[in-house]
Parts: C-alpha cells; sequence; structure tokens
C-alpha cells in the first residue's frame, strides 16, 4: 500500500491547483464500499432463481469503488472547483442569473410535495394540482395570456411546444401545408431556428435595422400567406424594446400568421407590459430565468407554454383544472397536441418559482424588473467611452457591448476580456452572442446585484480595458485550470474515463 | 418581500447620475398603450413564513408515499431509498446555483461531474458515448429517434407497444414536427411480436418493458440489423445491476429514465434523461457533451466539446434544439450511483427482483388475481384483477397502499406493479391481505 495508489487521498491539494482532481474510478479500491440497505424479510434467492441465464449479466458493471468518505470529499473538492451565483455576480447575458432566495429551495422540500407519485390517481395529488393551477393563473395575469401548459421542461422544449400548437391551429384551418415558414430576427436565440426545423417548418431570416429591431420593410417582403408565424424576444437579444411591435403584430395578423414570445428577457418587463398587451398569440417563459429557478449548472428548468383563449384547447394534456366543486382534476384539451414530457413537467422546477413569485408578488415582481434595468442601464453608462456599444441607446435589462475597439487597438478580444473577468472574481458576460454584433460581450447584471457589487464590475471591466493582448491572452491566473485546449478536445475526443486509453 | 438591494437613496442616486428622475423613464421606449395600468393582476409579496405556510397547505392536500401509503406503483417512477449524500453533495449550491459551464475555467466541478456521470452511463448501458443529460426518458426516445432517421435516411420507425405509453404519445406529438411515421408493434404474451420484413430506420424496444417484461434485445438487434435499421433500447438503469448491457446485445442508442438514481417522486419531475450510443453516431449526439482535455500548462481539464453539434452554432440545421438539460439530476445520479458502487448496484437490483418474486407469488396466490403475461420479469409485473384495476388502485388507497398503476385498454387494464428495495416482507404481505380483501 502505497500513497500513490487509488484509494482516495483526503486532502485539499486540487484546491489550489497543485494537481487535477482525481476522478473517481482513480479514487476506486477494489472491495470497497459505502452502500447498505434496509433490513426486508424477503427471501433471499440467488440471482440465478429470479433471472433466466439468457438475461444475467455476466459479472457486475463496474461502478465505483469507494468510501463515503472519499466520495463527500471529491464532490466537495469538485463545488469549490466551480463558480457559481451563490458565489459571486454572473453578468451572463440572456440568462438571467439573479439570486435564487433560499426560501423556495425550503418551499419545496416537503415529504407532501416531493414523494408524490406522477400516476397516483387524482385524489391522492390535489395538492399538487391547486399549486401548479394557481401557478398557471399567476403566469397568465404576467403574461396576458387565457391558458398555459407546465409541462415543457425547459425553454426549448416551450418553443417547439409552441410551434406545434402553431401548426395545430393552422392545420385545423386547413392551412397546415400552405403555411410553411416562420420568421426569425437575425438577433435571436439559437434554439428559435432549431426548434423551428424540428416543428418542421422553413426559419426565414428577418434583418435587424440600424437602431437594432426589427426591419419592417425587410418583414413587410418576407410576409405572405404562406407564414405560419414569427418568433421575436421582446426586449431583443440586444437588450432592446421592439418600439414597434404593435405594427408587427398588425403585419404578422393580417397575414393570417401568429405570433411566438421567446420569454428567455421577461425579466425586464414583469408588471410594466405583457405580451398579451403586445399582440403576441404565444408565450413561453423560462421560470429557470425570470423566476428564479436555480440553474443546476444546466438545468433542470421549466418553460411553459401559455396561450390566448383561441389557442388553448390545443395545448397539451393532460392538464389540471378546477372542478368548481374545490376539487381539481386532470382535463385533456379538446384538440390537444398531445404530451409533451413523461409526466407533468418539472415539478418540483415549477413549485420553486411558484413560491417565488408568492415571495414577491406583484409589487415585488414590478421591482424586480425595475431594478433590473436600472441596473443594466447604470452599467451601460459606466462603460460608455470604454467599450464600443454598437446600439447606445436606453436598454432594458441587458445590453451588448463590443471589444471590437480594443481588437483594433491593442488586439484584445471579447474571449480575453471575458477570461480576465473570471480572474477578477466575477462570471464573464456572454460572448460572441448575437451573431449580429462583433466581438460581442451581452452583459446582463440582473436586479439583484447591488449598486456596489455594480461599481467593482465596472471597475474590473474598465481596467481590464487597458490590458495588453498578451496579458488577456494569458487570463485567466487564478482558477482551478487556465485557459482550455477546446480544440484538442474536438480532435481527440476522449468523452469517457474509459476512452483515454484509446484516444 | 422582494430580493431587490437597492434602497431608495441608491436609487435616486443612480437615476441622477443618468440624467434620469424616475424608474418610469427607463421605460420609454415601451409605447403608453402597452403600458399595464395598476400593475399585475397578483397578491401582495408574502413573507418567507408566509409562503412557507402556503406550501404546508399544498403538501397536506396530497397523500404522498410513506408508512400511511405503503408504495407499490413503478412506471418509470420508483419509490428507492435515496442515501443522504445525495441531499449532501448534489444539492451543495455550487451546483444547484451554475449556469451551464461556458467557462470552463471556472466550472470544473460541474464539468468533471459530468465526465464521470457519462462514464458510469456508458459503464451501465454498454456504449461508448453519453452525452450530459436530457430531459426525461420521453425526451431521450424523440432524440434517439431523431438520431437514428437522420442516420439511416428512413423515416419510418417500430415502436414497440412494451414502451412506457406516455413515451409514446411524447414521440407521436413530435412525428408532426419532424414527419416520421411511427409504427405500433404488438406485444405477444408481453413480448413484442416484430414484422419479419419491412424498412423501417429505427427500431425501439423497452427492456424491461412497460409491463416489466424482460425482451429479447439481441433478436431485436438481429432484425435491425439485417433490415438496415439502428435499434433503439429503453432501459432501467437499475436493471444494469443484473441484466446484460444493452450495448452489449447490438443496441445503437441507449436511453432511459434515471429517476431511479437520485431523484425523489415529484409528480414527476425533474427526473433524468439518460442517452448514450455508438461512438460512431457521436457527431449526431443531442445535447451536451463533456471531453476531457488539457489547460495551457498541460493540467487535465474538462470543457464541453463538438460543439458544432449544437444549436446555438449550427441553428436551423441543428440536429436537436436542447439546450438547458437536466445537470443537477446528473449530478445527483452520479452521487447516487457512486454511493451504491458496483457491489451496490448489483445487491439493489437484486433485492428489487426478490421484492418483485415475492409480491408476485403472493398477489398471484389470490382467487381470481391471473398473471398478464408469462415472461420472465425484473422488478415490476402485471396482473388481472377481478375488479378493474383503477378501483383497485382507488380501495386499496384507503387501505393505505399505493398499489400500483392501472393500465389502460391496450394492456388489457391490468395492474402494474412495483417493488423496490424499500419493500419489506411485512409490507408485501399486508398489500396481498388488503388486496384479497378489495377484490373479493
Amino acid at each position: 500500500m502505497t500513497a500513490a495508489g487509488p484509494g482516495g487521498k483526503a486532502t485539499s491539494a486540487p484546491l489550489m491547483g497543485r494537481d487535477p482532481e482525481p476522478t473517481l474510478f482513480e479514487l476506486s479500491s477494489p472491495g470497497r464500499v459505502a452502500s447498505n440497505f434496509r433490513t426486508t424479510g424477503v427471501p433471499e434467492w440467488a440471482a440465478e432463481e429470479l433471472v433466466p441465464a439468457a438475461h444475467l449479466r455476466e459479472a457486475p458493471a463496474p461502478i465505483a469503488e469507494i468510501s463515503e468518505r472519499d466520495l463527500v470529499a471529491h464532490m466537495t473538492r469538485l463545488s469549490h472547483r466551480q463558480f457559481s451565483v451563490d458565489l459571486g455576480a454572473y453578468p451572463l447575458g440572456s440568462c438571467t442569473m439573479k439570486y435564487n432566495p433560499k426560501l423556495c429551495d425550503d418551499a419545496v422540500a416537503r415529504a407532501g410535495l416531493a414523494d408524490v407519485h406522477p400516476a397516483a390517481p387524482a385524489s391522492l395529488t390535489q395538492g399538487w394540482m391547486a399549486l401548479l393551477t394557481d401557478l398557471e393563473s399567476a403566469l397568465c395575469r404576467i403574461t396576458g395570456m387565457a391558458a398555459a401548459t407546465l409541462q415543457p421542461p425547459a425553454g426549448a422544449a416551450g418553443e417547439l411546444t409552441g410551434l406545434l400548437l402553431m401548426r395545430a391551429f393552422h392545420g385545423a384551418a386547413g392551412e397546415d401545408r400552405r403555411r410553411r415558414r416562420v420568421l426569425i430576427p437575425d438577433s435571436a436565440h439559437g434554439t428559435n431556428p432549431a426548434s423551428v426545423t424540428l416543428g418542421g417548418y422553413e426559419v426565414t431570416q428577418v434583418p435587424s435595422d440600424d437602431r437594432g429591431c426589427v426591419d419592417l420593410d425587410a418583414l413587410a417582403a418576407r410576409l405572405d400567406d404562406d407564414v405560419a408565424g414569427i418568433m421575436l424576444t421582446n426586449p431583443n437579444t440586444l437588450g432592446l424594446f421592439e418600439e414597434d411591435i404593435v405594427a408587427i403584430a398588425g403585419a404578422v395578423h393580417g397575414v393570417g400568421g401568429l405570433l411566438y414570445y421567446d420569454g428567455a428577457n421577461l425579466n425586464a418587463i414583469l408588471g410594466v407590459t405583457r405580451p398579451g398587451d403586445m399582440g403576441f398569440d404565444i408565450v413561453h417563459m423560462n421560470l429557470h430565468k425570470t423566476f428564479a429557478v436555480p440553474h443546476g449548472g444546466g438545468g433542470p428548468g421549466a418553460g411553459p407554454v401559455a396561450v390566448t383563449e383561441r389557442l388553448s384547447s390545443y395545448l397539451p394534456g393532460p392538464r389540471p383544472e378546477a372542478a368548481g366543486d374545490g376539487t381539481y382534476a386532470w382535463v385533456e384539451p379538446e384538440r390537444s397536441i398531445g404530451r409533451i414530457h413523461s409526466w407533468h413537467g418539472n415539478a418540483l422546477a415549477l413549485a420553486r418559482a411558484w413560491s417565488y413569485i408568492l415571495a414577491n408578488g406583484g409589487d415585488g415582481l414590478r421591482r424586480v424588473s425595475d431594478a433590473a434595468v436600472l441596473n443594466a442601464n447604470w452599467l451601460r453608462h459606466q462603460l460608455r467611452g470604454t467599450y464600443d456599444i454598437p446600439y447606445d441607446r436606453p436598454c432594458m435589462h441587458e445590453f451588448v457591448a463590443s471589444a471590437t475597439n480594443l481588437k483594433r487597438a491593442g488586439g484584445l478580444r471579447a474571449l480575453d476580456v471575458a477570461k480576465r473577468m473570471l480572474e477578477e472574481g466575477f462570471h464573464a458576460p456572454t460572448t460572441y452572442f448575437p451573431l449580429i454584433v462583433e466581438e460581442a460581450l451581452m452583459i446582463e447584471p440582473t436586479e439583484t446585484e447591488s449598486p456596489q457589487t455594480l461599481a467593482a464590475l465596472a471597475q474590473a471591466l474598465r481596467e481590464i480595458a487597458g490590458d495588453t493582448a498578451e496579458e488577456g491572452h494569458a487570463a485567466p491566473r487564478t482558477s482551478p485550470v487556465g485557459r482550455v485546449d477546446e480544440a484538442r478536445a474536438a480532435r481527440r475526443l476522449v468523452p469517457t474515463w474509459d476512452a483515454r486509453s484509446d484516444a | 418581500m422582494h430580493f431587490v438591494p437597492h434602497t431608495d437613496a441608491e436609487i435616486a442616486d443612480m437615476l441622477a447620475s443618468m440624467g434620469l428622475s424616475s424608474l418610469d423613464e427607463l421605460f420609454d421606449a415601451v409605447p403608453a398603450a402597452l403600458r399595464l395600468a395598476g400593475g399585475l393582476d397578483l397578491e401582495p409579496g408574502l413573507a418567507e413564513a408566509d409562503v412557507a405556510g402556503r406550501f404546508d397547505d399544498y403538501a397536506a392536500a396530497n397523500r404522498p408515499v410513506g408508512r400511511s401509503l405503503v408504495c407499490f406503483a413503478g412506471a418509470g417512477a420508483y419509490d428507492h431509498d435515496i442515501p443522504s449524500v445525495v441531499g449532501r453533495l448534489a444539492y451543495r449550491s455550487e451546483f444547484v446555483t451554475a449556469y451551464t459551464p461556458y467557462q470552463p475555467e471556472v466550472a470544473q466541478g460541474v464539468l468533471q461531474a459530468l465526465f464521470e456521470y457519462q462514464t458510469l452511463v456508458c459503464r451501465l448501458f454498454g456504449t461508448d458515448v453519453a452525452n450530459a443529460s436530457l430531459y426525461d426518458g420521453a425526451s431521450a426516445t424523440v432524440e434517439a429517434v431523431n438520431l437514428a432517421v437522420a442516420a439511416t435516411g428512413r423515416q419510418e420507425v417500430w415502436v414497440s407497444r412494451g414502451l412506457h405509453p406516455h413515451w409514446r404519445q411524447v414521440l407521436a406529438t413530435m412525428a408532426v414536427g419532424t414527419g416520421h411515421q411511427l409504427v405500433d408493434v404488438a406485444l405477444d404474451d408481453g413480448l413484442t411480436n416484430w414484422p419479419v420484413d419491412g424498412a423501417p430506420g429505427a427500431i425501439v424496444v423497452q427492456s424491461p418493458n412497460h409491463l416489466g417484461c424482460l425482451e429479447d434485445v439481441g433478436a431485436a438487434g438481429e432484425l435491425a440489423r439485417r433490415l438496415g435499421a439502428l435499434l433503439v433500447v429503453a432501459t432501467d438503469p437499475v436493471s444494469a445491476g443484473l441484466l446484460k448491457s444493452p450495448g452489449s446485445l447490438g443496441a445503437d442508442v441507449v436511453v432511459g429514465e434515471g429517476q431511479p438514481f437520485g431523484a425523489s417522486l415529484s409528480l414527476g419531475g425533474p427526473y433524468l434523461g439518460l442517452f448514450a450510443c455508438r461512438r460512431e453516431h457521436v457527431r449526431r449526439l443531442p445535447g451536451r457533451l463533456v471531453g476531457e482535455t488539457v489547460d495551457t500548462e498541460g493540467r487535465r481539464a474538462y470543457v464541453t466539446t463538438l460543439r458544432t453539434r449544437e444549436q446555438d452554432i449550427r441553428r436551423e440545421k441543428a440536429s436537436s434544439n436542447v439546450c438547458t438539460n437536466q445537470t443537477l439530476m446528473a449530478v445527483a445520479f452520479l452521487v447516487h450511483l457512486s454511493w451504491l458502487g458496483t457491489s451496490g448496484l448489483r445487491e439493489l437490483a437484486l433485492r428489487c427482483a426478490r421484492g418483485t418474486r415475492y409480491c408476485r407469488e403472493a398477489l398471484l396466490a389470490i382467487d381470481g388475481v391471473e398473471p398478464l403475461a408469462g415472461a420472465p420479469v425484473l422488478r415490476e409485473f402485471a396482473v388481472r384483477t377481478p375488479v378493474p384495476a383503477d378501483v383497485v388502485v382507488a380501495r386499496m388507497a384507503e387501505e393505505g397502499f399505493l398499489a400500483g398503476v392501472a393500465l389502460g385498454e391496450e394492456y388489457d387494464a391490468g395492474l402494474l406493479v412495483a417493488v423496490t428495495e424499500k419493500r419489506t416482507k411485512a409490507e408485501i404481505d399486508a398489500f396481498a391481505g388488503a388486496l384479497e380483501k378489495v377484490v373479493r
């Protein structure tokens, strides 16, 4: 037995950047066991007595052989190699990385919610059904819509749901073959065009005008009776409100198309205006953005879709409805597009969002948007003159700066600015998106960062702008690892620990 | 209450620095006609303790499984013990409140956890590559079918009726957009009765299937190869403790519902879509993939890779629109499965199988209770009952049991019963006793 062998060394050296954190598989030592099982008294038949030989595995699947202590040390060290909202500001544009209130964690941590089987009859799940219908009602009030499905587990799933609703709606009018195009601005999120393809439609791109909004003439030129609808984010991905939205809605409705609202940027307009009032027919919301469901390193999210009255009979089913006598029932809408999720959506994420909405109330949600827009505009003012700001006018909850001036002057690129931000203790902004801005730095401070944090963020960004290209390229130097070789990862693909030897 | 830190004085200062005098001026770009008069039609914000009170009310109006409702229901959502390490480790706030790892230098924690998760999924399924998760079993199946159709250029998809009915419904919903032609393949005594000839692009089988029966995955694989289709196998990760892996039996794509490891029942979500395939299909892999690489100093590091497959780069040409996935559930899966370990996974599957056999024999000893299918099972089985299954479930709830899942007409309206490692002999005996009473 040597210190160099496998088996798990409980040392924090990986946190100091001295060593990589060993994988679970390197920490394994043959024969070591953490698991244990309850006493049941069930007869202890052998595997051969339970499973026909033709199906029985010859050797156990190799998982890990690790003590609980070493597993805890491993995961704890991994957690220390991870940036998070709870650690510091995360001005990642389009992602709304706001603080996730802890009361929401506790609200959903109840056996009465967590231990409910999804196939249990409705008589046993009345509390959940009440919660879901209450949430649905609030989301409809916030968006100005008539009804919503809570099934879509993420924003992209919500988009596809919305497009299938569009398809069903046009299909009922016998127009599903003719209406084959969906319009998308060139500033749109990548999920929009990908969802359009999966919905069986063709993408027609609409260019932005020099103010960063939908070009109305270009839109008119692309509108015809083969258009199924348009997908818009408002405020758009430049953080700008589409001031002509009423005219856009009129034009699209004029050719029989529907308007789809991508709710990625809903955090800007809570209590200010509603997609329904703007003329939208279908709205998805990212509860993991606007309503503070934590992102979990990439999910789970929740992407409910709300619609106007004329589309409500197409919603996915089953959906919970109040029966009128104080009870709730699962109902299949008359012309439902069908099921979107294995069960009823990411229920615990939905419940978290509801606890957040309850805590804030109507007044608190308005305050969210006020402060989110205030913070973004203040930060934009602070960076003026240091960074290019291609559309420098009042923004909503986020804005897009550009490192083009820095790149031209000394070679510092948006990527370098992002990596330098990590050294300054902040998460980086979103880079190189939207695609219509070169060297884009998309900044969304959110409402939960204090003026003091914003000032520090602005100062860091201004200082970074004075760096040489060499300093930028060397960053980040203070993180657990330095700049990562992404090209090598793709060229010499190692997707599992077991693929290492043959890579 | 709200979570905005600004004082009124700070707000006034910030506005003044921009030459503004009110917060309303920030929204000048919103046309007056669109402004919401009177604010949101929602009640005022509640204090933390009041929110907790509301949630107590919701929780009290449910009947969760537990001592007063002993769970024998499964159908893709299983009542397993979740070890304490899952809550303490996976739900650390560093994992909970991180975003997608777009900046790998400060996201090595999530990235390495996903790399280890991908490795474990491949070891369970006998595959080369696994992605960093999808939404649930249904979405993983949809993506598998999309991959197979793209790889073969054939839109006809044979789907066993042994595939979870909800997953088949989601496949049907999505097929309206993709244009795939789904062919429903019936069961015969619990096992899929495949056509002999045709030109499908994908063959989709679940094993153990929705009735709990073990399918002949190897034969389905031979059929797929003979017909030039890809074989998609949906499986239960717990079965990897005892059964041969789908990959070793010829599966091209393996999917599953990851809920049994690390996820509570929670009315069905958030769960975890498991997705894995042969290496030759990696360029069509949906969702995110983490790969190992090095940093500038040659230190081992992890990063999301083959990014050019993804929607933010490929846009309308992307094979999938997945962006947000279920990463936190993947971390919980990793912790739970690592705690079980090699011997614990086998022991878990064995205990489920033992309880299932014991329970099945006890139920079949009841007058009028008959097996729905004769094929061998692992952790779940279906029976016919003398009174309709939904009535049985309702009556058994009064007796303190969630008796199972009432199957639809397409499964002869049987009762699907699952037994996990949590069920004791005494509980199973009491369950059989109560069932005997309610079917009389």
